[in-house]
């Protein structure tokens, strides 16, 4: 990549071979060529919403990235009492899907996510000679609590610190959009109810002193 | 009922309706339903709620789970398919040195943009019809809120309206016994009442098209139909067949039970029952046709096969969308350089959109929330109408805007954990869900939805060059925002801010420069071909019937005079169907 090329810039150019069928830009610009026409339905912009459809796109992460993005998601969400492990509902496919996504966010977002996965496999190595998914639970949450944005990070672990905070997010967000992370949340919609909608309990209106707009 | 005929179409009809969303969905629902031969020109692909629509589909059988993209701006269970603020192929201009973009939002499908939509249905007030009457911008409607009131009665208890009548001066009642009770407040909902208390913003039932209730099919088609039997009885049927709301999934993903309205599940199945109407789909009109002065029909390009054709009838209703409208008249070039109907010159002139801006924050009183099931309606339960309408000299800035909002424990999606950046930072494992679990469902956001002034920077016009895939000149827009528009939205975001500051929450809010929304980004626009009591500055009269041209109507938002914070489609129905009517009766005395 030429030097005077802007990431940005070399994003956009890149989302453009990646999808050219589709115009990727929010905002129309000034005259666009006009694409050719699309003969058969296009699969995202006009999904068939009765199968279940996960990115079309290839997905970028190797076997090596899977494995850490796992144990990582795991440490960061578990198995307890609130319910599954990111692994269990898909978190790590999920963070494949949208890292190797040809929207631009999704693509910076990716940069972090993967150069990020290399810096800790490399700060796991310089510490164990091993690769963070093989580490013992110590060993792992000791690299963790470094990055994890609880006090400032020293210097050394920016670059950590600041991929743990797009992973725990991009993280939060893959687990809590699967319903079977629902019940832990306390999220109870998304079932049909008969009747008037029940709206909010006296005991709840009293509670938060609503009474007089209730 | 599979809503597609099967592409032949007979030689000759009476009507055609080119669109088949809120106006061309009514124009030929009522129409057929009074014996009229209708065939219906929709440029997008059949579409059939009952089996297309995801309603409790979850976000993990989506790509990046269900999350907006470029793509899918409203993530991906949008109704809108094969549509968006882009649709490949069909690609639109914007002038440069203009300021801000427009964009332009299309659905290119049976049923248009109702499918997707807040379904919020308010009525346009009496002030609303005067504005220029009022504080001397803008243009008066050629008709009052007198001449329209009985059309919104009819419209409500057509597509069934929750809300109350409150009685607050320019948003008007219905008749008695015209809405459906609205559902109860969510548990945000009552506080930001109680904060609209202490600061003296209204916040009552919001009005929208849902079924809170099943719809009376015993009396209601009687009132609606008198003296047309078969009518009658085929909406009776109709609307035993709509189930009321069961509070669950979000009103932007469709609805097959039809328990909220859209042109595909309340006006074209009846129009269909009626044998008078058949629909051709995948039809891109590209022009009206002219013979002897009179409109004889449309020319379209079939899009499955790219081939043209014509198709013929005594009277040509238009009905494609504001926008498209304007460039179906301005590129049939039959008779007149400027565009067919435009001897005014305002054919894509007076373009409008709705001013809209947005705040939320987060409400400490709503951590840790008791849990309740607050899908309610999938949409808003309150709204605030705009309550300073006698106090515009006191604020700086024309006309009114309402207020939408939301909030609570609504079906988890990516953007719903972004606050935990910031309060809980360094946490990872169990802590973690606890924390998700406490800030979950505790944020709260107002947006406004406001009027703005037409503007002569405000329009749009055949691109010179540029043609779409189907050689179609496609439009150039050109967007100016006037300090109206500005200010208003700069009060906009005090208001919210004061409201939310009253809930508990720490407010920030923009400037109305930096917080107001893109033209075309809240899908109101409206104009381009406006109503108006004489021909020099409008380009239909009061019953949209062209001026120009006596057998051609335009029946969707473009004929509005002006944009009131209402959102338009109630009011787009109502002309149709009020016009329509008068359609008829010229018909039969001969003069169209």
């Amino acid at each position: 990549m030429s030097e005077n090329l802007s990431r940005r810039h070399a994003l956009k150019w890149l989302a453009g071979t990646v999808a050219a069928p589709i115009a990727l830009k929010a905002a129309p610009g000034e005259t666009e060529p006009a694409p050719p026409a699309y003969p058969q339905r296009y699969t995202l912009h006009d999904p068939d919403f009765s199968k279940a459809l996960s990115g079309p796109w290839d997905k970028l992460m190797t076997e090596a990235e899977l494995k850490t993005t796992t144990a990582l998601a795991d440490l960061i969400l578990p198995k307890d009492e609130h319910g599954p492990a990111a692994s269990e509902v898909g978190v790590p496919a999920f963070l494949n899907e949208w890292i190797s996504a040809p929207y631009e966010r999704q693509r910076e977002d990716g940069e972090v996510i993967r150069g990020g996965l290399a810096w800790l496999n490399t700060e796991c190595f310089k510490r164990h000679a091993k690769p963070f998914e093989e580490l013992t639970a110590d060993q792992q949450s000791a690299i963790v609590d470094d990055i994890c944005g609880l006090e400032k990070p020293k210097p050394e672990h920016r670059i950590g610190a600041a991929f743990f905070t797009t992973f725990r997010q991009l993280c939060l967000g893959g687990y809590y959009t699967h319903s079977a992370t629902w019940k832990g949340l306390g999220y109870i919609g998304n079932i049909s109810l008969g009747g008037p909608y029940p709206g909010v309990p006296q005991d709840i209106i009293e509670k938060y002193g609503l009474q007089e707009v209730a | 009922m599979p809503l597609l005929t099967d592409r032949k179409t007979q030689p000759q009809y009476d009507v055609i309706v080119v669109g088949s969303g809120a106006g061309g969905g009514m124009a030929a629902m009522i129409l057929a339903l009074s014996g009229v031969k209708v065939l219906m020109v929709e440029a997008g692909r059949n579409y059939e709620p009952a089996t297309e629509t995801p309603m409790f589909n979850t976000p993990e059988m989506a790509p990046l789970r269900g999350d907006r993209t470029p793509v899918r701006p409203f993530g991906h269970y949008d109704a809108t398919i094969d549509g968006g603020w882009q649709v490949p192929g069909e690609p639109y201009t914007n002038k440069a040195g203009t300021e801000g973009d427009f964009w332009w939002w299309r659905a290119r499908m049976l049923g248009g943009r109702t499918n997707h939509w807040g379904r919020i249905s308010l009525r346009f007030g009496e002030f609303d019809f005067i504005p220029k009457s009022r504080d001397g911008l803008g243009v008066d409607w050629p008709l009052s809120y007198g001449d329209i009131s009985p059309w919104y009665d009819r419209v409500e208890q057509l597509i069934g309206v929750y809300g109350e009548n409150d009685g607050i001066a320019n948003a008007p009642n219905s008749s008695p016994g015209v809405l459906l009770p609205p559902p109860k407040p969510r548990l945000g909902e009552l506080m930001a009442k109680k904060s609209g208390k202490q600061s003296g913003v209204p916040i009552v039932a919001a009005h929208r098209a849902v079924l809170s209730q099943p719809l009376d099919w015993k009396n209601l088609p009687a009132q609606l139909f008198p003296g047309n039997p078969k009518a009658q009885e085929i909406i009776g049927k109709d609307m035993m067949l709509r189930a009321p709301c069961f509070w669950a999934t979000d009103c932007i993903r469709g609805c097959s039970i039809r328990a909220n309205f859209q042109s595909t599940t309340v006006l074209l199945p009846p129009a269909l029952a009626t044998g008078n109407l058949d629909i051709i789909t995948d039809a891109m009109v590209r022009e009206v046709i002219m013979e002897n002065g009179k409109a004889a029909g449309v020319h379209y390009i079939d899009k499955k096969t790219r081939r043209d054709a014509v198709v013929k009838a005594r009277i040509v209703i238009l009905a494609a969308s504001t926008c498209e409208t304007s460039r179906i008249l301005l590129n049939s070039k039959s008779q007149d350089k400027a565009g067919l109907a435009n001897s005014s010159g305002q054919v894509g002139k007076n373009l409008m959109d709705s001013v809209g801006t947005n705040l939320g924050a987060h409400i400490p009183a709503l951590e840790n929330s008791p849990i309740l099931n607050e899908d309610g309606a999938g949409g808003l339960h309150v709204y605030s109408p705009w309550w300073l309408v006698n106090e515009h000299s006191k604020l700086g800035f024309a006309r009114g805007y309402h207020i939408e909002m939301g909030g609570g424990r609504r079906m988890p999606q990516m953007s719903s954990f972004s606050r935990l950046d910031q309060t809980s930072p360094g946490i990872y494992g169990s802590k973690l869900k606890e924390e998700a679990k406490r800030y979950y469902g505790a944020s709260f956001s107002f947006s406004g939805r406001g009027e703005m002034v037409p503007n002569k920077d405000c329009y749009t016009e055949l691109d010179p060059q540029v043609v779409d895939q189907w050689g179609i000149p496609v439009l150039r827009f050109h967007w100016k925002w006037s300090d109206h528009e500005i200010k208003q939205a700069e009060h906009m975001q005090q208001t919210f801010a004061e409201l939310i500051e009253g809930m508990g929450g720490k407010a920030s809010p923009k400037s109305g420069r930096e917080a107001i929304q893109r033209p075309g980004e809240i899908i109101h626009e409206v104009g381009t071909a406006r109503m108006g009591a004489k021909a020099g500055d409008s380009v239909t009269n009061q019953y949209c019937q062209t001026w120009d041209v006596k057998n051609l109507f335009l029946m969707d938002g473009s004929v509005l005079p002006s944009n009131p914070d209402k959102n338009p489609t109630l009011t787009i129905m109502a002309l149709a169907w009020r016009s329509c009517e008068w359609l008829m009766g010229e018909m039969k005395a001969g003069n169209v």
